[in-house]
């Protein structure tokens, strides 16, 4: 498979970029995409439908296991964990003071239930384990990888297009994003909470715009030249599951269901 | 931006999000041909990068969701163009989860369209200052519509968050300001540089057959 060159999320943190290759990879990172990709929406809706402490806290085992055998680095991922929105925060930490039921303790005369307290803390429980699965199993393939896998699942063509190239032009505009931002850093621009700062990246980005409008006029007149029909040649070629897939699959579809049955049984 | 991550929302509002989402995208894509998909894909990574840029306000910092902009320039192929983005924001950041996908992008796609259409009725190719008035409201509009229907998502899955979707509400009206004042600029912008692009008052595609 021809990939283009490193495509991933250099515009936000390079620093916490955690697939470098450092030894072998992983044997999670071997298995096929389009598996991991399955494996990873089952293990969403299994977790997903769960609601009792023993559950979920096997459902957080699960990714915590899938995160080390994938080698996630702890340092990056754990604060990708945290960064669960500020404002997701707040709806949790209201919600032990809106559930009703048996008082655990109080704030300001505002009483927290037991009940909500429990129920904040599955949602937590939950959100990571899925988070972390999606880190472990998508995260550390390459984007243009997860595109194909997309299409080997029968994905919409034009859909798979979309994401492929979005991959990469995100690469070309963070790229370009930089370059805007340091020439208005050197003409003193600083961010700050007005409205000379919102109309100027506002103009940051209408630039962005326009020069990836013309970009993409002339990526389009480059694809007719050399005959593009609106298929890309590299997504018909499809990869054979080999049986160490078919395994993973296995056990990790025993899993899921085990998680399920757990629960509902 | 409004990401919901897994495990919050009820069944029946999961599944609208899917339900919607996945409709949005079939019309989308059927008005997306092949020569239109770069571009289509130089929007969605605008759209990725811009949620990445943070907006000082007081103590703490906003970032703009910027479906309104999208939205104005995508139609309704802004839905499969959201969707990507925010698969990729889940895959490389953990923002927001799986299953949820579909709510998230609903909540953000259906205001888009709804801006494109705001744009499309107000906008002229001949008043500037009406199109650019009709892009600050789009800017806002779009935050303020993907507000209320992440409230409405919370408030729906269970009456326990009603708080939290109030809370919701206030905590984008310094977005929507944000965001009202940069789809201006940006607009106003395009519209003296290329206005072609935002298909005034038809939409008028170069092409090139």
């Amino acid at each position: 498979m021809t990939r283009p060159e490193q495509t991933s999320s250099t515009i936000a943190h390079a620093d916490d970029e955690c697939d470098a290759p450092r030894q072998t990879p992983p044997l999670l990172r071997m298995i096929d995409p389009r598996v991991r990709l399955l494996v990873c929406m089952a293990f969403a809706l299994a977790t997903v439908s769960l609601s009792h402490l023993p559950g979920l806290l096997a459902a957080l085992g699960l990714a915590i296991g899938a995160a080390l055998a994938a080698r996630l680095e702890p340092g990056a991922t754990f604060r990708r964990m945290a960064s669960l929105d500020g404002f997701m925060f707040f709806v949790l930490a209201l919600l032990p003071f809106t559930t009703p039921g048996s008082p655990l303790f109080a704030i300001w005369g505002f009483e927290a239930s037991h009940e909500g307290l429990t129920r904040a803390i599955e949602i937590l429980l939950k959100s990571n384990a899925v988070v972390l699965m999606i880190l472990a199993l998508l995260g550390t393939m390459e984007q243009v990888e997860l595109g194909h896998a997309m299409a080997g699942l029968r994905a919409p063509e034009k859909f798979v297009h979309l994401f492929l190239f979005t991959v990469r032009y995100i690469e070309v505009l963070g790229r370009e994003y930089r370059r805007l931002r340091t020439s208005m850093r050197a003409r003193g621009f600083t961010m700050r909470c007005n409205w000379h700062t919102w109309r100027s990246v506002g103009f940051l980005f209408g630039m962005l715009m326009i020069r990836s409008i013309e970009r993409s006029e002339r990526i389009v007149a480059a694809m007719r030249c050399r005959g593009f029909q609106g298929r890309l040649p590299s997504l018909a070629d499809v990869q054979t599951v080999r049986g160490a897939d078919r395994a993973f699959a296995l056990v990790s579809f025993a899993a899921c269901i085990a998680l399920f049955t757990l629960e509902h049984a | 931006m409004a990401h919901i991550p897994d495990g919050v929302l009820s069944a029946p509002v999961l599944a609208t999000g899917v339900a919607v989402t996945l409709a949005g995208c079939a019309i989308g894509l059927r008005a997306l041909d092949h020569e239109k998909i770069p571009r289509t894909a130089m929007l969605s990574s605008v759209f990725f990068v811009a949620s990445l840029v943070h907006f000082p306000v007081g103590p703490s910092s906003v970032h703009l969701i910027l479906n309104g902009l999208v939205g104005v320039a995508l139609g309704w192929t802004a839905f499969p163009a959201i969707v990507v983005a925010l698969l990729l924001q889940a895959v490389l950041f953990g923002f927001g989860g799986l299953v949820v996908l579909g709510v998230n992008a609903m909540n953000m796609a259906v205001p888009a369209l709804l801006c494109y259409a705001l744009f499309a009725a107000i906008g002229r190719r001949d008043s500037r200052k009406l199109s650019i008035l009709a892009a600050a409201l789009a800017g806002g509009l779009g935050v303020i519509l993907t507000a209320l229907m992440v409230a409405g998502s919370l408030a729906l899955s269970g009456k326990e968050f009603d708080a939290a979707a109030r809370l919701t509400l206030f905590a984008h009206l310094p977005v929507m300001a944000i965001e009202s004042a940069f789809t201006a600029a940006a607009v106003s912008l395009l519209l003296r540089v290329k206005p072609e692009f935002l298909g005034m008052p038809e939409p008028q595609e170069a092409s090139y057959a």
